[in-house]
């Protein structure tokens, strides 16, 4: 690692700060340690009191029975869909709302703007009911706005339950990447905007070829938040799909947990090793774009 | 190649104006410089003619054409801004070129041009890198580049020198001269640095909360300054400029009694009119204890520049300033002066207007005063 560039000489001080950091990591680490030693052993050793804390033998085994039994395969891939899609329209929903904002005078645009705000404080889980609503048929909005004119609308009912749009659009519509994206914007200077306005680009060019190149970072750092809330979602996907082949991982998880028979124990170490494998993905994710993350939310690039 | 017309422009923003009634007439091919402090309205006036501020009253005309309406690229000008604002996500020749590339030049054409265009501005070594791995100066070379490819009928400077240190400030004064002689194209250069507007301009226009103050040669602003706000503003050191009274048609008095010598003939004034004496510091002749007409100055200490000397005294109380070449002898404790009267500039205390005739400029007044 970097020298934090730490102003002061203080080794005491950097020791205490080292115990303190690594105590921190045993702490944050020590459950998942748990879960890998748990997903190692056979059900009897994993009921046992105290589990042991050491990996037993069953590891290979452990991981293909939950692997073949629930069909992870292919939940995975719903939810690689669910989370590639998300992220995708929320970037490019994002970039562009908060590209009309800051860059745009207009009437209303105040307005549109603080109710993109609001969205904030309304997060799915509150509004699930209506989103449920809206859902089951997409038309069905539109038909009672026509009808407060004293108009009927003969839409036939457009159903998203049990599909991926259904699973992916409620969740791009939220405010924070707006947000991010609008923080990063309101620091490019407003000599930038001006020079390639002189130089003739317009403003979708503007967007192009200057806005989408300068926030790169931001979008990195977006995608991953992004892909990770997406990939964790649970209760919406519970509620919508209830065809199985819909059924994304973190879903999956639930349906493993219980034993075979009513009032048997639960199979911790499959379930353990389900949650392990569920947990690689957005892993990569953030592993791969971590460097990028952190530069697109700590400053903007020189 | 374009003439520019300003007419009673004004702008205000809300309720409050910022230009009031800007009237200027721009030849083809002149090197205008708009020269005041900060906040007269300067930018302003050079973002209305660029397009990047709206008109609110008033036209404005580029070759003869109205272009109040008409979007900056629409305009035929290319702008250099105060801080370069070139694309950081660029190399310098996207940078060079990015105005070919929106137009749909094709691209072997654009890199001709860019190379061209490099070669002039001294950056052919540097077209890959990114502006952020250049120096203030070769950054400055890349803004003026960019403007340049165009091959713009208007060129628009916004204080591009004020963020260069002082020699590179010179060295890029003398590369616009040379530009400017080379292409011929009309220029509006904005800056609060006199010394700059006095070396670039073919005429300067100075401006004040909104207003032009004065417009001309740099040589007849310097020599007859309209207002008492052009005199100060205009040379450094600054002129001195002491309050006085007229008591006759040939004297005037300060407030400590100190009477100075005015030549009747030079002056359109009224007796016991409240009227500034200015006096450029390089203007004031040193002579002889004794010799008539003499003021005696209190030195209160010495600057050294070098080539030159200023002394920082006191006339009838005020602050006076005296700026001698260094060869002459060290001054100490009194200093005998005479003031030259053709060297003397007057003007309403009230107004700030000038008091002088008009007399043709010969040479400076100092000068004709040797």
């Amino acid at each position: 690692m970097r020298d934090a560039g730490m102003i002061e000489r203080a080794p005491l001080l950097n020791a205490v700060t080292h115990v303190l950091m690594i105590a921190g990591l045993l702490i944050a680490a020590f459950p998942i340690y748990v879960v890998f030693i748990a997903s190692t052993h056979d059900l009897p050793t994993v009921n046992r009191v105290p589990m042991p804390l050491w990996p037993g033998e069953h590891l290979v085994q452990n991981y293909t029975t939950v692997w073949n039994k629930s069909d992870f395969g292919a939940k995975m891939i719903n939810s690689l869909i669910v989370a590639t899609g998300v992220t995708i329209g929320k970037i490019t929903l994002a970039a562009l709302t908060a590209f009309s904002i800051v860059f745009f005078r207009y009437r209303a645009r105040m307005l549109i703007f603080w109710a993109i705000f609001i969205t904030l404080m309304l997060p799915l889980e509150v509004r699930i009911v209506p989103t449920y609503a809206v859902a089951a048929d997409v038309a069905e909005p539109l038909r009672w706005l026509v009808w407060l004119f004293g108009f009927e609308l003969g839409i036939a009912p457009i159903n998203l339950l049990n599909t991926y749009t259904g699973l992916i659009l409620p969740l791009v519509a939220t405010a924070t990447g707006t947000f991010l994206y609008r923080q990063f914007f309101l620091t490019i200077p407003d000599t930038l905007v001006e020079a390639a306005r002189m130089d003739g680009a317009g403003p979708l060019r503007f967007f192009r070829e200057h806005l989408l190149p300068l926030s790169r970072n931001n979008m990195a750092a977006l995608a991953t938040i992004m892909f990770v809330y997406a990939w964790n979602q649970y209760l919406w996907p519970l509620l919508i799909t209830t065809d199985a082949r819909m059924a994304t991982a973190t879903m999956q998880l639930q349906k493993i947990v219980p034993g075979p028979l009513f009032g048997q124990p639960p199979v911790w170490n499959e379930a353990m090793a389900a949650t392990l494998l569920v947990m690689v993905p957005p892993l990569l994710v953030v592993i791969f774009m971590q460097g990028a993350f952190v530069r697109g939310l700590v400053a903007t690039d020189k | 190649m374009a003439d520019i017309a300003i007419r009673n422009v004004e702008k205000s923003y809300g309720k409050t104006a910022v230009l009031h009634g800007i009237d200027l007439q721009i030849a083809d091919g002149e090197f205008l410089v708009i020269l005041g402090p900060s906040g007269c309205g300067k930018s302003t006036l050079l973002r209305m003619i660029a397009g990047l501020e709206g008109i609110s009253r008033g036209e404005i005309a580029i070759a003869g054409r109205v272009v109040n309406a008409l979007e900056p690229r629409e305009r035929g000008c290319a702008m250099v801004f105060q801080n370069y604002a070139l694309y950081p996500h660029m190399t310098v020749g996207e940078n060079i070129g990015y105005a070919l590339k929106v137009a749909g030049l094709p691209k072997p054409e654009r890199e001709r041009r860019v190379a061209e265009i490099a070669r002039i501005v001294g950056l052919e070594a540097f077209l890959a890198r990114r502006p952020s791995e250049l120096s203030g100066g070769q950054r400055q070379r890349v803004a003026m580049g960019r403007a340049m490819i165009r091959e713009p009928k208007v060129f628009l400077f916004d204080e591009p020198l004020s963020n260069l240190d002082a020699k590179l400030r010179v060295q890029m004064r003398l590369e616009i001269r040379r530009l400017h002689q080379r292409l011929q194209a009309t220029s509006v250069f904005v800056t609060h640095d006199q010394i700059e507007a006095m070396s670039l301009a073919d005429r300067i226009v100075v401006m004040n909360q909104g207003r032009i103050e004065q417009a001309g040669p740099p040589r007849l602003l310097y020599a007859e300054p309209a207002t008492r706000f052009v005199a100060s503003f205009l040379g450094a050191p600054a002129m001195n400029l002491l309050p006085a009274t007229i008591i006759a048609k040939d004297r005037a008095r300060m407030a400590d009694g100190t009477e100075i010598a005015l030549d009747p003939a030079r002056f359109i004034v009224e007796i016991g009119q409240a009227v500034e004496i200015g006096i450029r510091p390089e203007d004031v002749m040193i002579v002889w204890p004794g010799s008539e007409g003499a003021h005696a100055l209190e030195v209160e200490f010495t600057e050294d520049m070098g080539s030159s000397r200023l002394l920082h005294t006191r006339l009838g109380g005020m602050e006076f300033t005296v700026l001698q070449p260094a060869a002459q002898i060290e001054a100490e404790g009194q200093l005998p002066i005479t003031i030259p009267e053709n060297a003397i500039h007057l003007f309403d205390l009230n107004t700030g207007k000038r008091l002088n005739r008009q007399i043709p400029v010969i040479g400076t007044a100092a000068s004709a005063a040797a």
